[in-house]
């Protein structure tokens, strides 16, 4: 028996030993296939030279063909509308209910394939399978899951508030909906480019609170009240970061529209995350608060309070929840993508590649950093949330505001070539994030400890060093 | 029949008007000390509608003068009025530790 | 005024808010008026948006519908043996009679004072393309000291709130 392989211990080992390659895969195509997937090749190299070329000439530039910017195509409509004399009510109109329907469809289309896709990542990271029964990677799964939860009874619990109890998974989509609005997928590409665009992503943000708290309320359940009270004190007590991290971000770029803070990052060549990593870190951990996701989601901990603030939802109004929550996380991973990575904006790529396609890339790469750290980290403490948030986080961003405004001040007035000036404030920026972090851990007397022993992956059963040495074995 | 219509200050000074008498109403008939910081809330409000409606349709500052001075106003208003209502509801949270109520008719001990 | 979209608006959003305000009145419970306050709040807000006042707009959003609200919730929640009912109190009466006579005293006010507005296309072209850099520019230049001032009282309202609900002796208990 030793002598042989050891016999795979689990399903999911068997798995590994029998993966295989995408290359071995494609070759073990048969050759029509092989002949088809050449020409598809070679047909869509064609077709990106001759808009390659379109591109280097500039024809593309501005017209209402230019998919590059769908932001083009409307504005040839309202010109077109102009001259053909209809009132310029008609043309915001059709545009607006075009681009409601494209940015509900893109959500709504989210909430479907996400479940689908969150399920099978975090799978990927536990090294099990995730859901593969129900149609093609188990891609039907969300529809059956939909299904189901449509065919189970609403319950309302007795003693509900019964108003109350019905309005929060409504109330929880709008500023869910209406935080895209302002989202800029290209220079001109934007549903609502508001001048006011960041103070109104902020205020959209702590709107969501208040459904939060009914759904808790109106349950008429301790677990539920006590999942909204610690949603609401931990939402309201991570907004002050994210407001202050933001505010940041305004000062260098001067603009509170968010286009304009996509345009100062493209100009200069910077993403504010490399600018500012104290602030993009505080942006980030703060939302992972901010929509209950799972390193901080206290306000429905399953271990402790069944199921927060939704506990008496059946049906499809928890369904709504969950899919409110993954929606939001998309949401979020659009405001950090035009915030600190840049926007549409990848280094000149924008003039090749429509740049709604590479918003989209850095939206889904945050959406997976959130997977990820759902699938590693365990959930923090209630008290060590808020201790973080007004101990660390809010100090720590004013000090780091201060700096910005003096850095802020200078990139502006001092005349010295921008390199020198943002160079320099990407320096002190990161030095101040790694001295300011330690002092003030060593000063609010956090002291980190050894621990025991380093973590340890179990033999045989499963995870990396297993399925390694499966591998070696075989 | 809606391009008939017209909105203008007065519009707004009425709308104004109704809700500083709403906000007046709640603010000295309730019992409960929040449901009177609601009714004091919603005179402020209506406050800043008028002053912002001032700020727009009023001929008084020709452009380029002082503009949106009325906005400022305003922001100085919110501004109050979230400092008001930190402190009016920390105190009615305190009112509450003493005498378990926030009833204000029975806040009375200077009643005599 | 210059679409008939914002004509519109103005009424809907007009009825939205006297209707919040008046369910706010006679609300029975405290959570509900407590809801029917933030719809106000909102209808207020787009009543700003049709004067064009974006940036107080939002920021009434951010500070009533999203600040002041919530310390209500918390006001609520931490009073658990009090009351929740909105009642009235016995000066019911002559509330209603004040609250009536100052809204029709300045609703009287606003419809006989010839106001000499602005209208038409002069409102169009006094509306600045963005008020925030205005406000910015005034709020740091001439109304400077009314500003820290206003900065200054935030501040003491921060440490009488934390002052006023401390509780004695949490520090030597802890």
């Amino acid at each position: 028996m030793s002598a042989e392989a050891p016999r795979p211990a689990t399903p999911m080992a068997r798995q590994i030993l029998e993966h295989r390659s995408l290359l071995s895969r494609a070759r073990a195509l048969p050759g029509e296939a092989r002949f088809v997937l050449a020409v598809l090749t070679l047909g869509a190299l064609v077709t990106g030279a001759g808009i390659g070329f379109l591109v280097v000439t500039g024809q593309l530039d501005g017209r209402w063909y230019d998919i590059r910017d769908l932001g083009n195509a409307t504005a040839h409509f309202r010109d077109w509308t102009q001259r053909q004399g209809i009132d310029s009510s008609v043309p915001y109109l059709v545009t607006g209910l075009l681009g409601g329907i494209g940015i509900l469809s893109l959500v709504g289309g989210w909430l479907v394939i996400g479940v689908w896709a969150e399920r099978r990542l975090i799978a990927k990271f536990q090294i099990r399978q995730g859901p593969n029964r129900v149609g093609p990677f188990g891609l039907l799964q969300p529809l059956a899951d939909a299904v189901k939860l449509l065919q189970k009874e609403v319950l309302i619990p007795i003693g509900a508030d019964k108003l109350l109890f019905f309005l929060p998974p409504i109330l929880i989509f709008i500023p869910a909906m209406l935080g895209w609005g302002p989202v800029p997928w290209a220079p001109k590409m934007s549903y609502a480019d508001l001048n006011v665009g960041v103070v109104y992503t902020i205020a959209i943000s702590s709107l969501g609170v208040l459904a939060v708290f009914l759904a808790g309320w109106s349950s008429n359940n301790h677990y539920a009240l006590l999942g909204a009270m610690r949603t609401v004190a931990m939402m309201v007590s991570y907004e002050i970061p994210i407001s202050i991290s933001l505010l940041a971000v305004v000062l260098f770029t001067g603009s509170l529209q968010l286009s304009d803070i996509v345009a100062w990052q493209a100009q200069h060549y910077i993403w504010m995350i490399v600018l500012l990593p104290f602030g993009a870190f505080t942006f980030l951990f703060a939302s992972t608060a901010e929509i209950n996701r799972t390193p901080n989601d206290i306000g429905e901990a399953e271990s402790e309070i069944v199921a927060g603030f939704h506990t008496e939802y059946s049906g499809m109004k928890a369904g709504l929840f969950l899919a409110v929550e993954l929606g939001n996380a998309l949401l979020v991973g659009a405001m950090m993508s035009t915030f600190f990575l840049g926007g549409y904006s990848l280094f000149g790529l924008e003039e090749w590649v429509p740049g709604y396609l590479i918003m989209g890339a850095k939206t889904f790469l945050v959406y997976f950093g959130f997977v990820w750290l759902r699938a590693t980290l365990p959930r923090f403490r209630l008290d060590q949330l808020m201790a973080f948030a007004w101990k660390f986080l809010i100090p720590l961003s004013i000090i780091q505001l201060l700096f910005v405004a003096v850095e802020s001040m200078l990139i502006v007035q001092s005349g010295l070539p921008g390199i020198v000036t943002i160079g320099g404030s990407v320096i002190i920026n990161a030095g101040l994030t790694v001295i300011g972090v330690r002092a003030w851990a060593n000063a609010i007397g956090y002291s980190p400890k050894e621990m025991a022993s380093p973590p340890i992956m179990t033999n045989g059963v499963g995870g990396l060093r297993a399925a390694e040495q499966i591998r070696a074995a075989s | 029949m809606i391009e008939g219509l017209s909105v203008t200050l007065t519009h707004y000074l009425i709308v104004g008007a109704v809700i500083f008498g709403f906000g007046t109403v709640i603010a000295l008939s309730k019992r409960n000390a929040v449901a009177v910081l609601m009714g004091v809330e919603l005179m402020l409000n209506a406050v800043n509608l008028t002053l912002v409606a001032f700020s727009r349709f009023s001929s008084a500052f020709p452009q380029g003068e002082e503009p949106l001075a009325g906005h400022v106003f305003v922001v100085f208003v919110l501004t109050v009025a979230a400092a008001e209502a930190a402190v009016a509801l920390a105190m009615a949270v305190l009112v509450y530790r003493q005498r378990e109520t926030v009833d204000l008719d029975r806040i009375n001990l200077l009643h005599g | 005024m210059e679409s008939p979209g914002i004509i519109l608006a103005f009424w809907v959003l007009s009825a939205i808010t006297v209707a919040g305000c008046a369910m706010v009145l006679v609300a029975k419970n405290l959570v509900h008026a407590l809801v029917f306050l933030v719809l106000a709040f909102l209808g207020m807000a787009g009543l700003f948006l049709t004067l064009s006042a974006d940036f107080i707009a939002v920021a009434q959003v951010l500070i009533y519908a999203g600040s002041i609200a919530v310390l209500m919730v918390f006001a609520i929640m931490l009073t658990p043996l009090a009351a929740r009912d909105n009642a009235n109190s016995l000066y019911l009466l002559p509330a209603l009679a004040s609250g009536l006579g100052i809204a029709a005293i300045v609703s009287f006010v606003a419809l006989v004072t010839p106001w000499g507005e602005l209208q038409g296309d002069a409102l169009a072209q006094n509306d600045p393309p963005t008020t925030v850099a205005i406000i910015g520019d005034l709020l740091l230049g001439r109304y400077v000291l009314a500003f820290e001032v206003a900065s200054i009282l935030l501040f003491f309202a921060l440490l009488g709130a934390i002052v006023l609900v401390q509780e004695r002796g949490s520090r030597e208990s802890q």
